[in-house]
């Protein structure tokens, strides 16, 4: 059914918008990550482009209807080429008094507010801590949202109205109010509501169709309440994106990353080996891979980090391709194996999804820290290379030359992706199998003349011979040992020899990698160098500021470490150089070390993504700032609306 | 190379390394063991990979010539998962001790029993740390004094055995190193068992422990200190076999057979799907009651390795040999001209 097309009891005035950012906003019950999915995969499927921001607490269930219980997802969608969620929603919908409250510091005057009045009463209001005096008080009754259009509907209502026929209980009718909701933006935004309810359809099965054909009546509800009301006077029409030619799908990150584990074992046709242990925002890649079963693929869930790294470390000496998949937490459990795969000199992909840290942290959050400890976080001199995503889609073509590198090179690998990378999704333009790069992979098999620690001259890579070939028989492991032969050495000559043998295998990796992504003019007075998932922010600061007539230009890192071997000469033909990162300064680090330039720092650490506006005005500040200057991390940070930064003194 | 059908024997497992342990260690005769036993199975010599982990024991792989992964310590069981479930036709076998097994690499030991990964255990027990110059391990007795504990040991030991069964493995044996026929017999045991199997091997450390198994191993009384373990057969022992053990409740007792004659000795079953009485009779104490030695468990159960390729098997059996672009191609597609 095209709702869109039925007879209209109101006219309204259909505008054209070039983009729109919405965020869906509730309970952490209350099924919003559901509600954006399903809005991003039919803006998808109409055309758009887009790109997603999930973000929901860390507790599965916090007490409804409090505070940290709330969970957002925005969505921007656009008849154009974007590359961020949005800075700011155009649309704000509020479940619950919480989500408002969340939420409102990052909604404009102006702006749309959709609420769901049904929950604005005392005993939702005083867990979203509406208080005063010891009394509970309603936002929508104080004016205080006056400088906002905010449209007032009964979700709850329109929810159990609607799903009256199909003999639910109170609890269940309830629980179709999201689809209510999802309904009234659909119309708003002139969406098809066609996929929603085919999904709605699979989702339930034959064996819960009254579920199904419930929650289709609450969409349609909400999608007609929002015609015949006239709830928001007007409609808006965002048409399809103009996109290269091809065949599309919308794609998380983490999704990315365990299509191209797949396609890593054909493309190579060696089999692959997945060790994981259950970690936010990680264990998506495993969920999703346990079910490649057929793509020669095995996965294996261990009882801790470490048994996942060491598993992964025996199949690669086996003759599989051995991949794990963590967090930073995770990550640092198994730094010790990872020196082992540097001594031993095997293939292994580390796959870290970074979170907010350090420790704990914040485990559904995006950070990009964990930078150096890929770098440099194990004993001694353990040198390893570091791939970087700078996109969702952008996690498969990255996984696969990770993949590429530890074959190629015999060595453990970093893939770096994020949390925002990770559950965030945009659309796909998917390759031709044809098209995807050869993986190599070649197991020593002839006896004659046999040494294990026997190189290529030009890579410097060792041999792979697996067990179970006759005449190969070997011993490895982490004892430093004699090149050729592998034997057990601690002769103090030797061990100098190797530990520069290794370090020089890794840093030829700098000339066969992929280049640095760069855009703009090839020289002037400022480049922004960034890496991994700031890409998006990056190009959409960099754009507007080409489009202010500034020469700004953009330089990506997808090769972290080691740097690109062409990276000096490109910075080297800017006067500024600004490196917006979220940490502390980690690449700025590496970079002012290895290349002996300096760079503007820029750091923001709160567990989201840089916005466009932010590093635009960061860009035009850092125009007026002296040439070849420098920021320390500490000295230069995003600012934040909603924080302000306090210490705590002893005896305050 | 040697080549396909010939015969192998020891001295094909032996490689052109130096061994290094101390001379006199408990270690060599485990070695030769491993050496004599490896030839006899029937498998060709590269289809063997020895794992370890760190201590002396872990030096293991570095003198059997076939395929070896000296890895780190306490880890040995995790990557010889990885190497099982990568080849399941590899003979896995792991060298270990009881700090390396039971202590740092604790957790993967009991995971990798509960999930009757099909590798072999040879678990060096000296009851010390010795690679590390003589601390207590987690198998030292209460009161012991060590370099780290100079006013003796108030840790309570584990007793492998009971840890071995209470995780599941599906074999469990003890042995002594320098009971070389025995020792080998219970290896060939091991290699025979399809699944996790355990050996406790009790190891005398010369520099750091020396003669903590002298009651074990010593002519004149070591009848009196031990019991083997034989399937279907009573649990006698002493020198003319005149000594019982039976169960008195839950209690092992001794029975002097020359005076008290008795018809209910315990009868070795180690086919025996429940482990209690094996927990039982292998928590006599020591020298006030005989130390069983030999099989205390082997049961069969599907093996982990095994059980994970059968699944990939079915599904590849239900679904088809994966097609990429089918894969990449799928969900919510649209195109744009």
């Amino acid at each position: 059914m095209d709702v869109g097309n039925h007879g209209s009891p109101v006219h309204h005035d259909r505008k054209t918008l070039d983009q729109v950012v919405i965020r869906f906003a509730g309970d952490s019950g209350d099924g919003m990550q559901i509600t954006g999915n399903e809005f991003t995969k039919t803006s998808a499927i109409f055309g758009n482009d887009l790109a997603t921001l999930p973000d929901f607490p860390a507790e599965i269930r916090a007490p409804a209807g409090t505070l940290p219980g709330v969970s957002g997802f925005q969505i921007r969608f656009a008849a154009k080429d974007i590359h961020t969620p949005g800075d700011e929603p155009d649309v704000l919908v509020a479940m619950n008094p919480a989500a408002l409250k969340v939420n409102l510091p990052d909604i404009r005057a102006g702006r749309t507010i959709v609420v769901n009045t049904a929950t604005f009463v005392d005993k939702e209001l005083e867990k979203a801590l509406y208080m005063k005096d010891g009394k509970a008080f309603n936002p929508l009754d104080d004016h205080s949202l006056d400088s906002y259009r905010v449209i007032r509907v009964d979700l709850n209502k329109l929810a159990i109205e609607s799903t009256k026929p199909f003999g639910l209980t109170p609890k269940e009718s309830l629980r179709c109010k999201n689809f209510v909701a999802l309904g009234m933006m659909y119309w708003l935004y002139h969406r098809p509501i066609e996929h929603t309810e085919k999904w709605l359809r699979e989702y339930f099965g034959p064996k819960k169709q009254q579920l199904a054909d419930a929650n289709i009546a609450a969409l349609r509800a909400g999608y007609h309440y929002a015609e015949t009301t006239d709830l928001f006077h007007e409609q808006f029409e965002i048409p399809p994106a103009p996109m290269r030619r091809g065949t599309y799908r919308n794609v998380m990150g983490n999704q990315a990353v365990g299509l191209a584990l797949a396609a890593a074992a054909k493309l190579s046709k060696t089999p692959v080996f997945f060790a994981g242990y259950p970690i936010t925002p990680a264990s998506d890649i495993l969920h999703q891979i346990s079910r490649y079963k057929n793509y020669g693929l095995l996965t294996f869930q261990a009882e801790d980090e470490i048994a996942a790294v060491c598993a992964a470390l025996g199949a690669s000496f086996a003759g599989s391709i051995g991949v794990t998949a963590s967090s930073g937490p995770g990550i640092a459990l198994k730094t010790e194996a990872i020196g082992l795969a540097v001594m031993t000199e095997l293939p292994l992909l580390v796959i870290d999804v970074q979170r907010g840290g350090p420790s704990t942290g914040l485990p559904t959050k995006t950070e990009q820290a964990d930078l150096l400890q890929c770098v440099f976080g194990r004993n001694s001199e353990a040198p390893t290379p570091v791939v970087a995503a700078s996109s969702p889609a952008d996690c498969f073509a990255r996984t696969l030359e990770a993949v590429r590198i530890a074959v190629k090179y015999m060595t453990p690998v970093y893939l770096l992706t994020d949390g925002y990378l990770a559950n965030g999704s945009e659309p796909w333009c998917l390759p031709e199998i044809q098209d995807l790069p050869k993986i190599d992979v070649h197991f020593q098999s002839n006896p004659e003349g046999f040494k294990p620690y026997a190189r290529d001259p030009k890579t410097l890579a060792r041999v792979w011979a697996k067990p179970g070939t006759p005449g190969l028989e070997h011993r490895i492991g982490g004892i430093e040992k004699r090149d050729g032969t592998g034997n057990i050495s601690y002769d103090p000559d030797n061990h100098d020899s190797m530990v520069r043998l290794r370090t020089r295998k890794i840093a030829g990796i700098a000339h066969d990698c992929t280049p640095p992504l760069v855009d703009g003019p090839s020289e002037g007075p400022l480049v922004v160098l960034g890496w991994g998932s700031t890409l998006g922010s990056i190009t959409g600061a960099v754009e507007s500021a080409q489009a202010k007539g500034l020469k700004v230009a953009r330089c990506h890192l997808q090769q972290v470490w080691p740097l690109p071997a062409t990276l000096g000469g490109i910075l080297s033909k800017y006067e500024r150089i600004l490196i917006p990162e979220m940490n502390l300064g980690q690449l700025w680090r590496l970079v002012r070390s290895e290349l002996a330039v300096d760079a503007y720092s820029f750091t923001k650490v709160q567990g989201r993504p840089f916005t466009t506006s932010e590093l635009l005005r960061k860009i035009e500040e850092v125009l007026k700032m002296p040439a070849h200057g420098s920021a320390h991390p500490l000295e230069s940070k995003a600012q934040s609306g909603l924080l302000q930064e306090t210490t705590e003194t002893v005896g305050g | 190379m040697t080549p396909p059908n010939a015969t192998l024997t020891k001295n094909d497992f032996k490689t052109d390394q130096e061994v290094r342990w101390c001379p006199g260690c408990g270690d060599y005769a485990i070695l030769n063991a491993v050496q004599s036993v490896f030839p006899t199975l029937g498998i060709p010599k590269e289809k063997f990979v020895v794992v370890s982990g760190i201590g002396c024991s872990s030096r293991l792989p570095y003198y059997v010539n076939t395929y070896g992964f000296h890895s780190i310590h306490g880890r040995a069981p995790a990557f010889a998962t990885g190497i099982k479930c990568a080849n399941p036709e590899l003979s896995v076998w792991i060298g270990t001790g009881d700090g390396d097994a039971l202590s740092i690499g604790g957790n993967h030991l009991i995971h990798a029993m509960r999930r009757n990964l099909d590798v072999k255990v040879l678990m060096f027990n000296n009851r010390i740390y010795g690679l590390t110059k003589g601390q207590f391990s987690p198998t030292s007795e209460v009161g012991k004094i060590t370099k780290s504990t100079p006013f003796g040991v108030v840790d309570q030991p584990f007793n492998p055995i009971h840890l071995a069964l209470g995780a599941g493995a599906t074999f469990v044996a003890r042995s002594v190193d320098v009971m070389s026929k025995h020792l080998t017999s219970v290896l060939q045991r091991a290699a025979a068992h399809r699944g996790f199997a355990f050996v406790e091997i009790y190891q005398n450390c010369n520099i750091f422990n020396d003669g903590a198994f002298d009651h074990l191993v010593e002519k004149e009384i070591r009848d009196d200190h031990l019991v083997e373990l034989e399937h279907g057969k009573p649990l006698k022992f002493g020198k003319a076999k005149d000594k019982g053990v039976r169960l008195r409740g839950y209690a092992p007792e001794i029975v002097d057979l020359k005076t008290t004659p008795t018809d209910d000795l315990i009868v070795w079953d180690e086919h025996e799907p429940s482990s209690a009485l094996a927990f039982l009779i292998a928590s006599m104490p020591e020298r006030a009651m005989p130390q069983p030695i030999g099989v205390f468990r082997a049961v069969d159960k599907p093996t982990f390795d095994g059980e994970l390729r059968k699944q990939a098997n079915e599904v590849t059996a239900t679904h088809g040999d994966g097609d990429l672009k089918d894969l990449l191609y799928s969900g919510d597609l649209w195109n744009v001209e």
